[in-house]
């Protein structure tokens, strides 16, 4: 998409639509109020049979802000957004979605809520017009179709059959069906899983203009990427807890500040040979490679090669980094699956 | 009111099919009216049913499955069978009549059963199993109205497969139904066409993919075909194969159908019995889907 058109569309948009120049506003206003939440979980539990998905987790969304859930597959990502959104009972704990229990919540309540589903399908034999022009029947003050077909950029598709659209306008269309009610809040669920690079970017860009909207989003990904790029504040999942939460500039702050040594163990080595002060601190890569966080970093390697130089040792791929976001998401999931 | 929304709903849907035309010229007025007057919901719980209507009914006939299965394939069977057997008698309820006095009720049966039951249990199979079902109920339109939504759009697809078999009938065999019973046998295909989308709803509930929906349609219709007096009036099986038709709706529904082929009245046309039969599978299909009905994906809630 080029600038000059997004920006004449979100113009049109906030002209149209005197809901979302009300959000903008409020959005503009500096995130001070603490109690304008509007998701609010405290201790959510979710349990299938024998197996604990969801275990215990606390999260606060703000208006107008874009917030990201992050975890690998499995994690509970799905099952926390399918109990925000309305669809499964929470086994525990209290979940309250635009002021109101989702589980109990009324028609009313989901005028004011926008889905984008991980996987669904468009409403088969319709053209693309059709569907949004179905589901803005569903609500009682609905965008106006043209536009929002307009602001996902599927004007020119309109009256092309859905099924017709390939996988990235479908995306598109998916959003624009969660659009068409014009909600107050949208879940989008790794809304850009199996697109290629360039698909993703346009992505971004379409969910970035979310927020220019004044929408909040709540965003589920397993790319650190997308959650750095496009959130306000991220919170990590794994095996059903949070591990991280905080803002991309604070998140795995401790990870961050440190250093990672990395270097291959010569062969015929264990780690535990390795001088006590250094060993405390290592851990496995897998591969027979050894990562250890150092905030001294010149003291270590000194220690590391006197050490080696002492056994008569190589240290093959000896590496010294700062680590990335990615690195410290990798580190938090994976840590917690072992 | 029934017949008002039904031809209302025909009526909008006779518009946008002739798509490829309409495509061309009218992108300026579709917007229009897009952007015209309050949404559907915002206009009542009537208005949002219609809107419902008249989506389904879209959906349902732009897809060549169905299409085929509920417009073409009644037609093709009728025309086989009287062809064949057509100047062969059988006896129904005591009266000998001509086999094509026969068949038109019992094709009929068939296309109420293929409308209602065969094209549910396969749409709302592949709906729930490819996310629609989802999505609809994260929308503020009642979980009731989708339902009923559907069903008063096979209503509708019945009572146009109904005049065409009666027309077809009349005009190319001779079959000609009394207006009394005429009005016996529009009752009965009203039960017959509500009770099997319970069935359909029941049976769609326990069907784990879409690839499996089809299978499992043809395989509980197709032996019932031969039992419920569809394809071989019942006068001509055994007792023991006739009981067993007797066990499952079609029958049920065949019967009383064929008696309104038969009968010049309204009260000899009509049999409570097996409107009776029919309202029970109804209920009873109505109450396990109630239960075992799911918006989400079966692969999500395991």
């Amino acid at each position: 998409m080029t600038a000059k058109t997004s920006a004449r569309s979100v113009a049109s948009m906030l002209t149209n639509s005197l809901d979302a120049a009300v959000a903008q506003c409020v959005a503009a206003s500096p995130p001070q109020d603490q109690h304008d939440l509007v998701i609010a979980v405290h201790g959510l539990r979710k349990r299938y049979g024998g197996h604990e998905a969801v275990r215990g987790i606390d999260l606060e969304v703000r208006r107008g802000e874009i917030f990201a859930f992050l975890g690998p597959n499995g994690a509970g990502k799905t099952t926390t957004v399918e109990i925000l959104q309305g669809f499964r009972r929470a086994s525990a704990g209290t979940v309250e979605v635009l002021g109101a229990d989702p589980w109990h919540a009324s028609s009313a309540w989901r005028e004011r809520i926008g889905t984008v589903l991980q996987e669904s399908e468009p409403e088969p034999g319709l053209s693309v017009r059709e569907c949004l022009q179905l589901y803005a029947g569903y609500y009682h003050a609905p965008r106006q179709v043209q536009e929002t077909l307009a602001l996902v950029e599927l004007a020119e598709q309109a009256d092309e059959r859905a099924s017709a659209l390939s996988g990235g306008q479908r995306r598109r269309l998916d959003l624009a069906l969660a659009l068409i009610g014009d909600p107050e809040l949208i879940f989008l669920d790794e809304p850009t899983t199996g697109f290629d690079p360039s698909a993703r970017r346009a992505a971004w860009g379409l969910i970035a203009e979310l927020r220019a909207l004044g929408k909040t989003v709540f965003l589920t990904t397993h790319y650190m990427e997308e959650a750095e790029r496009l959130a306000d504040r991220i919170a990590i999942i794994a095996a059903g807890e949070i591990v991280a939460q905080g803002t991309p500039q604070t998140l795995g702050d401790r990870q961050l500040s440190s250093t990672q040594i990395a270097f291959a163990l010569p062969r015929g080595t264990e780690l535990a040979q390795l001088p006590a002060a250094l060993a405390e601190r290592a851990s496995t890569l897998g591969e027979g490679r050894v990562a250890l966080a150092s905030t001294r970093v010149a003291a270590d390697l000194h220690v590391l090669s006197g050490w080696a130089l002492q056994h008569d040792a190589e240290l093959h791929a000896l590496e010294v980094r700062r680590p990335t976001l990615e690195d410290v998401y990798l580190q938090l999931t994976d840590n917690d699956r072992s | 009111m029934l017949i008002k929304l039904i031809t209302r709903a025909w009526q909008r849907k006779s518009g946008p099919s002739t798509k490829s035309s309409a495509a061309a010229q009218s992108p300026a007025a579709t917007q229009s009216s897009g952007a015209a007057g309050p949404s559907a919901a915002a206009r009542g719980l009537l208005a949002l049913l219609a809107h419902e209507v008249s989506y389904d009914i879209r959906a349902s006939v732009r897809n060549p499955r169905a299409r085929f299965f509920t417009f073409i394939f009644p037609v093709v069977l009728l025309v086989i069978f009287t062809g064949v057997f057509g100047h062969g008698t059988t006896i129904i309820d005591g009266q000998r009549v001509q086999l094509s006095r026969f068949y038109v009720p019992g094709i009929l049966t068939l296309s109420i059963v293929v409308a209602a039951y065969s094209n549910l249990v396969v749409s709302i199979t592949t709906l729930r199993e490819t996310g629609v079902l989802k999505r609809r109920r994260a929308t503020p339109a009642p979980p009731a109205l989708l339902i009923a939504g559907q069903a008063i759009a096979t209503l509708a697809t019945v009572t146009v497969m109904g005049v065409i078999l009666l027309v077809l009938g009349k005009v190319a065999y001779g079959v000609g139904i009394a207006p009394a019973a005429l009005a016996a046998l529009a009752c009965t295909a009203a039960v017959g066409t509500l009770a099997f989308a319970c069935v359909g709803y029941a049976v769609s509930g326990v069907i784990g993919s879409p690839e499996s929906a089809q299978p499992v349609v043809q395989a509980t219709t197709l032996p019932l075909w031969f039992l419920s007096g569809v394809f071989i009036p019942t006068h001509n099986l055994s007792g023991a194969l006739h009981t067993i038709g007797t066990l499952f709706p079609v029958e049920h529904l065949a019967a009383s159908l064929q008696l309104a082929a038969i009968h010049g009245s309204f009260a000899s046309a009509i049999s409570p019995t097996d409107l009776l039969v029919l309202a029970a599978w109804g209920v009873a299909a109505l109450a396990f889907a109630t239960w075992r009905f799911s918006w989400l994906p079966s692969a999500a809630t395991a």
